[in-house]
């Protein structure tokens, strides 16, 4: 590998270091305000709603930046757009703006709050080691992505789970200082705020393997809505197992830098032993296969 | 799609809207007076064969389901570099190109084909200068639209002259009136 490659991942990793550090950073401050200041209920809710609406707002600009993807215009990559164009036109959809990541590892997203504003993005990895028709079907799973408006869906699913751990914060501390509050002793107090912890603890976790679950369905029904689009299965699923394929194949230290990513990639970069199934963004490739086969079978019979 | 089937991640084909091609002859006319277009007499539908029944093996296929004489050489088929399969009728008279290509249409929706169909083609070219400053009406099937495209040497087009085009047909045809859907079709096999 040459030293412009290494260069490239670093920066990839800092971005995406950066890009999660601000979204902690973000979510720490906010509750550190919040609880700190003791501020009203309404204005925490308006915080947390501009917090969200913003992160949503944004997603485009914020997956492009972390992925150091670039918007390419027709003239740049012609064979690219006239595949989106295409898919488009067939699917009745509004094109999406074309974007390309120059990392080598072999992939491809969707990202943007709408189908209007939305952006596509494939990997040169992906270019270069797919068939033409292989990579209208990965474009085609991503358009899906964009059709059924994933990054929405998404986010208001996740955010559904930062509220309800927040309202279940709330509601504990009000149950135990309604009675007399202010006479409670520094154990007591003590107590309070490691019980309010576990409990909004248990509701984020509970909340994250929900969000988990639901982005495995959305990927489903993308493979699905895709191969209809093309109007062949067999072709998406050979394009998945040429990428999976290629991706183990690829040192784990360069994967395990798009992690963060996961959850708009087209196929998930795998670290070994962390793909468990229940904690994974994406179904298992035996589980997308089978779909894909059962859905040529209809289309034959 | 709908904002159900989107939040349920389901997908709808879309089906092909034919109604506006047979406004094309009007808008023909007043190309002709006003631009000095006249039909170049190719017409073409491009559409893609997927798995099943919408499956095409050859060009044979084609023209059993659009019952086509195979001693007709005024019908041509190809494939173009992005697996669309691309059915091209030769015919002076506008009028026939639109209703042949209507049929085309019809015999291929009959058989399950409608939600594959991309698009229809139509030429038009300069009548004092032909061949120079050629200009096509592209049908989008879906949206039920039409576009100009006017490809020059180079994959460069003369927005110029398309953007003229939608002024002057924009009463007689419905246009496509979002300029991101007017793909460009390059090495189009329509003339």
């Amino acid at each position: 590998m040459s030293a412009k490659h290494i260069e490239t991942d670093r920066g990839l990793t800092s971005r995406m270091f950066v890009t999660g550090l601000l979204l902690v950073t973000l979510w720490v401050a906010v509750s550190f305000i919040l609880f700190a200041v003791g501020l009203k209920t309404i204005y925490i809710v308006l915080i947390m709603v501009a917090a969200i609406v913003g992160q949503y707002w944004f997603s485009d600009k914020v997956a492009l930046f972390s992925m150091n993807a670039r918007i390419v215009t027709p003239e740049q990559e012609p064979q690219l757009h006239a595949m989106v164009d295409r898919l488009c036109a067939l699917a009745g959809m509004p094109k999406p703006q074309v974007g390309i990541a120059d990392t080598d590892v072999p992939n491809a997203f969707a990202t943007g709050r709408s189908p209007k504003a939305a952006v596509v993005v494939v990997t040169r990895g992906i270019q270069n080691r797919l068939p033409d028709e292989e990579l209208e079907a990965v474009l085609a799973h991503e358009l899906s992505h964009v059709a059924h408006r994933d990054v929405a869906v998404m986010t208001i699913a996740s955010s559904i789970g930062m509220v309800a751990g927040l309202v279940g914060r709330m509601a504990l501390w009000g149950a135990m200082f309604s009675g007399g509050g202010r006479n409670q002793d520094e154990e007591n107090f003590f107590l309070v705020e490691i019980a309010t912890w576990l409990v909004s603890i248990a509701i984020y976790f509970v909340s994250y393997l929900l969000t988990l679950s639901l982005s495995r369905y959305r990927e489903l029904s993308a493979d699905r809505s895709g191969a209809i689009l093309i109007g062949k299965p067999s072709v998406l699923a050979s394009a998945l197992v040429r990428i999976t394929g290629d991706m183990s194949r690829i040192p784990t230290q360069d994967l395990r830098k798009s992690e963060g990513m996961n959850a708009f990639f087209f196929a998930p970069a795998f670290t070994k032993g962390s793909a468990a199934a229940l904690l994974s963004t994406h179904p298992t490739l035996q589980r997308r296969l089978d779909q894909l086969a059962q859905l040529e079978r209809d289309l034959n019979g | 799609m709908g904002f159900l089937d989107a939040v349920l991640g389901r997908t709808k084909q879309v089906p092909p809207k034919l109604d506006a091609l047979f406004a094309l002859p009007t808008a023909a006319l007043t190309l002709q007076t006003q631009l000095d277009l006249v039909p170049s007499g190719h017409a073409g539908l491009c559409f893609k064969a997927g798995s099943g029944e919408s499956t095409l093996t050859g060009d044979q296929d084609v023209r059993e389901l659009l019952t086509l004489d195979e001693a007709d050489g005024t019908v041509s088929f190809s494939t173009d570099d992005l697996g669309f399969t691309w059915f091209v009728i030769n015919d002076d008279d506008i009028g026939t190109l639109v209703t042949r290509i209507h049929g085309a249409h019809t015999t291929l929706i009959e058989h399950g084909l409608g939600p594959r169909l991309l698009c229809a083609v139509f030429g038009f070219t300069p009548a004092t200068k032909p061949g120079c400053g050629d200009v096509r009406l592209v049908y989008l099937t879906k949206q039920g639209t039409f576009y100009p495209f006017a490809p020059r040497d180079g994959d460069k087009r003369d927005n110029e002259l398309e953007l003229r085009l939608r002024s002057f047909v924009g009463d007689d045809l419905p246009m496509e009136p979002e300029l991101s859907r007017w793909m460009a079709l390059w090495g189009l096999p329509v003339q």
